[in-house]
C-alpha cells in the first residue's frame, strides 16, 4: 500500500540547488496530508555529504545515488534512480520542482509507473476525499483543479510556489542506492553557464524587464543600473527578443518564461496578454510606460506614466541614495 | 529515415477564453483552433530534414476528436507527406492517455525520429514527449533549440537554469521542440491545395483509462487595483518610498 512522499532533490554535480526547498516545502505538507514518511532521493556526483542537510526540510530518510553518471541531468539515468527509490520506499506521491529537468523527469516517472501527473502545481487543498491540486493552464489565463486517481501520483511544483516551514531539526536516515545506469540512454553535458547569469528568471526574487518602449538595445544600461541597485535579474518582452535586442533566455511571457518574483518592474512594456501570462502572478508589479492606457497598468500595483529612459536613471539613483 | 511529428490543436493564444456552464471545460463557441505553436517548430524541423534529403517521409499524427483533423490538414499543407488521426470521442484530459494512444500506433511503425512541441499551450503539462518516449522505451531529448543528426545519433542544445546543456542519444529517439529552433514557414497555396486532396488515415485511439480527474476550472483571482504614483521622474521618490514602506519588497 503506497504511503508517504518521495521528494526528488534537484542537483548539479555535487550541489543541491536552492529550488529543492520549494519541492520539499510542498512535499512535507503533502506527507502530512497523505500520511506516511517524507523521504528524498538525492542523486548527484559527490553529493552524499548533502544528505544530512535535507533534515532541515523535514525529510526523514534520504536515498542517495552518488556517481559520475549523475553529474549532469540526463532523463533516462535519473528515471532509473527514481525507480530504485520508489521500489525502496513505496511512496504514494513523488514530488519535484518543475524546473527544466523536473519538467523533463516528472512525465517520464508518470509514464513508467502508470501514475497520474499534476504538473507545475501552484497550490493544493487536502480535502476529506483526497487532494485537489491547482495548476495554471492556457498560459495562466485559467486555473485547473484536479485530482490524481491512481494509487501513486506524480506532482511537480512551480518554483517559488511553496516554502519550507522552519523548525525541522531531525537528522534523516541515509540509505545508498545501487543504480544500474541504463545502457541505452541520453548523455547530458555539463551546463555551459550563460555569461553573467546569476539566478534563473523562474527562480528570481526580483526582475527588471524591458520592452519596445526602451527604444533600442543601446539603452539597456539604464535597465541594468536599476537591476544592479535592486539585485534583480533582467527580463524582456517578446518584441525585443524577436527584434534581436535581448536573448531568448530573458523572455518573459507565454512563449518565454513564467516568473513569480516578489518584485517585477516592467519598463517600456505595453502589457500584451501573452506577456502578462508570464508575470501576472508576481507579488508586486511596477509599470513604467509613456502611455497611460497601456494594459500593463491594469495589473500593476504601482505605475509611473513617463519615458522609461528618463525614469529608470532617476530610479537607479533614488534606490542607491536611499539604500540602508 | 522516417520522421513522425505528433501535433495537437489548441485555441489561438489571443483568444478570450470562457469557462463553460459545467465548469470543467472551455466554451467551444467562437474558438479559433490552431496548430499548437510549439508543434510548428517540430513540423518545420521535420520538413527541413526532408528537404535536405536526410529524411524520406514525414508523417503527422494527432490524437483527438473530429476537429483535430484540421490541424493534420494544416501539417500536410506545411509539407508533411502523410497524416494519421488517432480518433477519440472526446478530448482526452490526461496527457498519459494521449501518450498511450500515440505509443500504441508509433510502436508499430518504423519511426527513426519522433518530433513534437515541448508543450501544448492548452494544458501546459509539457508531458507528451517524455511520456511517449518512456512508453516506447526510447531516449527523449526535450526543449531543443538546436538539432543535429550524425552517425545514427541525435544531439540537441537545451536551455536550462543559468545556461545551456547539450544532450545526445542514439536513434530511434523522441525530441521535443522549443522556440528558437527554427522559423516555421507559412503554408503555400500549392501546399494547401495539395493537402486538400490527401487522405488522412483514421484509426481508433487506444488510450486506456485516465489517471487524473478535472474537478473544476476557475479564473485566477483578480489583482487588487493598483495606483498611478505620478508622472515622470518626479514620481520616483514616492515610488521608492511605497515599495519600501507599503509593499515592503525592498
Amino acid at each position: 500500500m503506497p504511503k508517504g512522499v518521495l521528494i526528488i532533490a534537484e542537483t548539479r554535480d555535487s550541489d543541491v540547488r536552492g529550488v529543492t526547498a520549494d519541492a520539499a516545502g510542498a512535499g512535507r505538507r503533502l506527507a502530512d496530508a497523505v500520511g506516511g514518511p517524507c523521504c528524498a532521493l538525492l542523486a548527484g556526483n559527490g553529493i552524499a555529504g548533502e544528505a544530512e542537510g535535507l533534515g532541515a526540510y523535514g525529510v526523514e530518510r534520504v536515498y542517495v545515488a552518488d556517481g559520475e553518471g549523475f553529474a549532469a541531468y540526463a532523463g533516462a539515468t535519473w528515471l532509473a534512480a527514481v525507480q530504485a527509490a520508489v521500489t525502496a520506499c513505496d511512496p504514494a506521491l513523488i514530488v519535484l520542482a518543475a524546473t527544466s529537468s523536473g519538467k523533463d523527469l516528472a512525465p517520464r516517472i508518470a509514464a513508467a509507473l502508470g501514475a497520474g501527473l499534476a504538473a507545475a502545481v501552484t497550490d493544493f487543498d487536502a480535502r476529506e476525499d483526497g487532494i485537489v491540486y491547482t495548476r495554471p493552464v492556457y498560459a495562466g489565463k485559467i486555473y485547473q483543479q484536479l485530482r490524481l486517481t491512481t494509487p501513486i501520483g506524480v506532482v511537480s511544483v512551480r518554483p517559488k510556489a511553496f516554502e519550507v516551514e522552519a523548525g525541522h531539526t531531525s537528522t534523516p536516515e541515509v540509505e545508498n542506492l545501487d543504480i544500474q545506469v541504463p545502457e541505452v540512454g541520453e548523455t547530458g553535458s555539463a551546463v555551459e553557464a550563460a555569461a553573467g547569469a546569476r539566478v534563473d528568471l523562474t527562480e528570481a526574487d526580483r526582475i527588471v524587464s524591458g520592452g519596445r518602449g526602451m527604444g533600442g538595445p543601446e539603452n539597456w544600461p539604464h535597465l541594468e543600473a536599476v537591476a544592479e541597485a535592486l539585485e534583480a535579474e533582467l527580463g524582456a518582452s517578446r518584441a525585443v527578443v524577436d527584434a534581436g535586442w535581448r536573448p531568448h533566455s530573458e523572455q518573459v511571457g507565454q512563449t518565454g518564461k513564467t516568473v513569480t518574483p516578489q518584485l517585477y518592474v516592467a519598463a517600456g512594456i505595453s502589457g500584451a496578454m501573452q506577456h502578462l501570462a508570464g508575470m501576472s502572478r508576481s507579488k508586486v508589479i511596477v509599470a513604467i510606460n509613456r502611455d497611460p492606457e497601456a494594459p500593463i497598468f491594469g495589473v500593476a500595483d504601482y505605475g509611473i506614466v513617463g519615458n522609461a529612459l528618463e525614469v529608470l536613471p532617476r530610479l537607479a539613483e533614488e534606490l542607491k541614495d536611499t539604500a540602508e | 529515415m522516417n520522421l513522425f511529428v505528433c501535433i495537437t490543436q489548441v485555441p489561438d493564444t489571443a483568444t478570450r477564453l470562457k469557462i463553460d456552464a459545467e465548469g470543467k471545460g472551455i466554451e467551444e463557441q467562437d474558438l479559433t483552433l490552431v496548430l499548437n505553436p510549439y508543434d510548428e517548430y517540430a513540423v518545420e524541423a521535420a520538413v527541413q530534414l526532408k528537404e535536405a534529403g536526410t529524411a524520406e517521409k514525414v508523417t503527422a499524427v494527432a490524437v483527438g476528436p473530429e476537429a483535430v483533423s484540421s490541424a493534420l490538414r494544416n501539417s500536410l499543407a506545411l509539407g508533411c507527406d502523410e497524416a494519421v488521426h488517432l480518433t477519440t470521442e472526446a478530448p482526452l484530459a490526461d496527457p498519459l492517455q494521449q501518450a498511450r494512444a500515440l505509443a500504441a500506433f508509433l510502436g508499430g511503425v518504423e519511426a527513426d525520429l519522433i518530433l513534437t512541441g515541448k508543450q501544448s499551450v492548452d494544458d501546459d503539462t509539457q508531458a507528451q514527449g517524455p511520456m511517449l518516449a518512456t512508453l516506447l522505451d526510447r531516449p527523449c531529448l526535450t526543449e531543443a533549440i538546436t538539432l543535429e543528426l550524425a552517425d545514427g545519433n541525435v544531439t540537441i542544445t537545451r536551455e536550462v537554469e543559468g545556461g545551456k546543456q547539450q544532450v545526445s542519444a542514439a536513434l530511434p529517439a523522441v525530441v521535443t521542440t522549443q522556440k528558437g529552433l527554427n522559423e516555421p514557414r507559412y503554408a503555400s497555396l500549392k501546399g494547401i491545395m495539395a493537402a486538400k486532396k490527401k487522405t488522412i488515415e483514421a484509426i481508433a485511439a487506444e488510450a486506456g483509462e485516465a489517471g487524473i480527474e478535472v474537478v473544476t476550472l476557475t479564473l485566477p483571482p483578480p489583482r487588487p487595483e493598483g495606483k498611478i504614483v505620478g508622472e515622470g521622474t518626479e514620481a520616483v521618490p514616492e515610488l521608492v518610498r511605497l515599495l519600501r514602506e507599503e509593499a515592503k519588497v525592498i
